[in-house]
């Protein structure tokens, strides 16, 4: 049963040194306050796993939080590069970032994999392509019906999935509703979850094509209204396209991005 | 001219798999002028999206608010994308090739990259399974090479018979739209061959701006320059802020 607490204590609890730490939300929902609790208390070696690494994990790329990190997609969306996951790899500043690289239908299908309680997941992807000379976990798989050749992934079951959403209830039940991304299937993979909300309700009003992720099914839950800023919240917040725009300036140079990160974040 | 153009390929009623940036951009056009019942899909999982100012990301909620369905991103990919039931996917490039092979991985070796760009996304299997492929990109030598540094999405491989080799189910990349011209593949030998010219653009031109000996197709056309209201459209497109 989820336990309502502050941010702080959840994030302390729940994210370890070393975890593997599943950040998801796609455009929307991007769970920015937990993102930056965990920079604040200095969590070093995560596995950072999200199909659209964008700003968030820039910023934890670039204060140091990372050792690895599985993608699918590492841009700011619209705009450009992620400078500071660019200096990781290009030349491993502030330290070198292992990557694993997919597409967005594999990774998607891993996560589903990973809620299903299954090994792997299979699609119609990959083949021709590159990818699967430099990702260890992309291997074809003969289909034993039609003799297809098709692709396999292995499930991904990060230590924590963390995802911001709208509301909960004091029970720990929680709504989400827009562009739901991966978030569901990302919480179901996890062996412990962190949902923050913009509020926190007595009684959760039903939403046409909600999300309802029962309480149960949920480590912690914490309130951070605002808390998926630059991204949104559909129903509470816009999406700030200015800061998108912003951070590839504040980004670029690694002094002026450590004296950002020092003024708002730490 | 560019984005005319690629606005010009998308036919009404047609459903069309949209990447950002460019794609995006020109696809919006075309449910401005050409094509208004297009349906414009985003990988966030909005479909029949009908943004009035373009989105800046494809998780934009002006995309969510407009569009006929919101839907997970699992299922966009294998209800939607995977059976084949999308007709035209949009996509732009870092590096595209003679065989139209698309790269947005990175510039020079994996491990020790020049340029480290964003990746996959979706575009890997909107390559492989919409029914046709339309591609936009700038026209120079860095970006029109012989064989991509990386292949990150397919076009016709190493050439003709590829796609099926590889058992690719769409048919791969119909059109290559550029600042310059248009680009088709060959219907024999599957290379990239110029079609059409934009006003003013020379053959010349074109090949300066090809890392391959680009070859013109036979009975080689000028683009028709934009309409009075395809430039407004436009202007009123990109006038407004995202």
């Amino acid at each position: 049963m989820a336990t309502v607490v502050p941010l702080a204590e959840a994030v302390a609890e729940l994210v370890h040194d070393g975890d593997s730490v599943a950040m998801e939300g796609f455009t929307h929902l991007i769970p920015y306050a937990a993102g930056h609790e965990i920079i604040r208390q200095g969590r070093r070696d995560l596995t950072l796993i999200r199909m659209t690494p964008d700003l968030l994990y820039d910023q934890m790329i670039g204060m140091g939080c990372a050792r690895r990190m599985i993608f699918s997609w590492g841009g700011n969306p619209g705009v450009g590069s992620l400078h500071r996951f660019r200096d990781a790899v290009q030349n491993r500043w502030p330290a070198p970032l292992e990557i694993e690289e997919h597409s967005h239908a594999g990774l998607a299908n891993a996560y589903v994999a990973g809620a299903s309680g299954l090994p792997f997941a299979v699609l119609r992807g990959y083949r021709g392509t590159d990818l699967p000379a430099h990702t260890a976990n992309i291997k074809p798989i003969t289909c034993p019906f039609t003799g297809e050749e098709l692709t396999a992934v292995p499930a991904i079951n990060p230590d924590v999935a963390v995802v911001h959403a709208q509301r909960a209830d004091r029970r720990g039940n929680v709504q989400l509703w827009g562009i739901t991304g991966v978030q569901k299937e990302a919480v179901l993979a996890a062996r412990r979850s962190l949902v923050t909300v913009e509020e926190v309700v007595e009684e959760l009003e039903p939403r046409p094509g909600a999300i309802v992720l029962p309480g149960w099914a949920i480590t912690h839950v914490s309130e951070a209204p605002g808390g998926s800023h630059p991204s949104y919240s559909a129903g509470y917040s816009t999406r700030d396209n200015d800061f998108y725009l912003a951070w590839d300036e504040i980004s670029r140079d690694r002094e002026t991005f450590v004296a950002w990160m020092k003024e708002h974040v730490l | 001219m560019m984005t005319v153009a690629a606005a010009r390929r998308l036919r009404d009623g047609q459903s069309c798999f949209v990447g950002i940036g460019l794609p995006s951009t020109a696809a919006n056009l075309a449910r401005r002028t050409s094509a208004p019942g297009l349906v414009l899909i985003y990988e966030s999982g909005t479909i029949g999206a009908k943004p009035d100012l373009p989105p800046l990301s494809i998780g934009d909620g002006v995309l969510a608010e407009t569009a006929d369905a919101v839907i997970s991103v699992p299922e966009i990919f294998n209800y939607w994308l995977q059976p084949g039931r999308i007709d035209v996917g949009f996509l732009g490039a870092a590096q595209i090739d003679r065989f139209g092979n698309i790269n947005t991985t990175v510039i020079g070796p994996y491990d020790d990259p020049k340029v480290r760009l964003p990746g996959a996304g979706g575009a890997p299997e909107i390559a492989a399974s919409c029914r046709e492929v339309t591609v936009i990109v700038r026209q120079s030598r860095r970006a029109f090479v012989d064989r991509v540094d990386f292949v990150t999405s397919v076009g016709f491989g190493s050439g003709p018979g590829d796609r099926e080799r590889l058992g690719l189910r769409g048919s791969g990349p119909r059109t290559v739209i550029t600042d310059l011209g248009i680009l088709e593949p060959d219907p024999v030998g599957c290379e990239l061959v110029v079609t059409h010219l934009h006003p003013g653009v020379t053959l010349d031109q074109a090949r300066a701006a090809t890392g391959w000996e680009l070859a013109a197709a036979p009975g080689l056309r000028e683009t028709e320059p934009p309409t009075p209201d395809e430039l407004a459209a436009l202007r009123e497109l990109t006038g407004r802020k995202p």
